[in-house]
This record gives C-alpha cells, structure tokens and sequence, in this order.
C-alpha cells in the first residue's frame, strides 16, 4: 500500500458528553504515522473541540484540549472550520485555540493551521477526499 | 499488579505501566528500570522528564517519530535520532521510557 490517500475526519460533536471528540483525536494521532494526507474538518458543534480555555473540573473528566496543539508535530497540519457553524453559535476565530505547525519546506516558520471555510469549500472538500471519517 | 516504592505499593496495569499518573515520584522510574535491569544515567533521565514535560503540556505521550523530532529541537541534532534513543531504551522509546515517566503508553503504540 504506496499510494497516499486523501483522508478526511469531520468532527460534528461537541468536545465532552460523548467520546467521538476524542475517539476521533487519537484515530487521527495513530492514523498520522502512515503517512496518508490528512485533513480534519469541524462542522456544527464539532467547532466547540478547538475553543480557547476549556474546563472539565466540573465534569470529572480528562480536558484534552491541549493535545490538539499536538496535530502540529504530527504533521497534521490542515484543519477546517465551517464559518457557518462558528456564526450560528456566536464564535469566531478568536474563541479558538491558535493551532500552527512549522513548515519544513519554508524554513521551519510557524504557521497556522486553522482555516476557516464556507460550507460551499466544505462541501468541495469532502468532494476531494477519497475517505471520509465521521465523528 | 503493582510496583513497590518507599514502601507503597503502586497499581500497575498488566503491561507494568502505572495506574494513576499523579502517583509519580522519581523513585518509580529507578524501581521499574531496576526490575529490567536498567541502570539509569542522566542520558535516560533527560528523556523521561522530556517526556513528563510533554505530557504536561499536551495530555499525551508522544509517538516515536514526534519525540524523535522533539528531542532533536530540545537536546540537540545528536540526540534527535532513534538510535540514540533505542541506545538508551532498547525495549522501544516510546514504550520504555513512557513507562518509566509514568505515563501511559504512547497513542499509536500497539
């Protein structure tokens, strides 16, 4: 198995009440060793995933939040937001976490790997991946 | 399962790795290497508070080729490489010295 394939996670729930957020996180960390073309897609209230200061105290369960910042060092480097998500719940890009990887091709300058999308380039995405993997 | 150190007994899982995270003391480092006959030098030691501080920061252990690459960033190219590494821990990096640190074992590892 040479070739690469285009491999897309959607992620459409929120980060805690059920474990998709975080199944999904460590297929995509596992995943990211063979070397395939990853891309992470958050839509709905997948978005939630990557807010700024997130708390579990009161939940009693483990915030993963930070191990995002990890998808960097896994080369996992194309993260997209559906703009209509993040307006329909009131957000914006400055309610995420700044995620960035560093560019091996350019020198090692840190970069960022958030982008926000219309659910029209969404859609073109999904079009483009040869695998989808929904969460 | 479990491991003794300072005359407390730590629960492990069945692989040796410790149960709970917060009951880390360097003392268990030295324990687990013992029973695997591993002496453990300052080399070893700066792997296992790397990787300590990693999982601080980021909630997980890293796999073998991200900790490659970040011990290379950190303690320099010589040591960035996985013969070093497997030098140091010849039952894997990741699983061995995770191990030793107290974590769990590396996401990716089977």
């Amino acid at each position: 198995m040479s070739e690469t394939k285009k491999l897309m996670y959607v992620n459409r729930k929120a980060p805690y009440g059920t474990i998709y957020a975080w199944e999904s996180l460590e297929v995509v960390l596992i995943g990211a060793a063979f070397e395939q073309d990853v891309s992470v897609a958050f839509v709905d209230d997948g978005v939630y995933q990557l807010c700024k200061d997130q708390d579990t105290t009161g939940l009693g369960i483990k915030n993963f939040s930070a191990t995002y910042k990890a998808l960097g060092d896994y080369d996992v480097n194309k993260l997209y937001i559906e703009k209509e998500s993040l307006e329909a719940r009131g957000l914006t890009l400055d309610d995420l976490m700044p995620l960035v990887y560093e560019d091996e091709d350019d020198d090692w300058a840190e970069k960022d790997s958030i982008k926000v999308v219309s659910s029209q380039e969404m859609a073109e995405l999904f079009e483009q991946s040869d695998v989808l993997f929904n969460f | 399962m479990g491991i003794e150190v300072n005359g407390k007994v730590l629960e492990t899982d069945e692989e040796g790795y410790l149960a709970n995270l917060n009951e880390w003391e360097p003392e268990v480092a030295t324990a687990m290497a013992k029973d695997e006959d591993v002496e453990l030098t300052d080399s070893h030691w700066e792997v296992i508070n790397f990787l300590r501080e990693y999982y601080e920061e980021y909630q997980i252990a890293p796999a073998v080729r991200v900790l490659t690459k970040a011990i290379g960033k950190k303690l320099g190219k010589e040591k960035g490489n996985s013969k070093y590494l497997y030098e140091l821990f010849p039952y894997g990096p990741g699983k061995q010295a995770c191990k030793y640190a107290g974590l769990p074992k590396p996401t990716g590892c089977v």
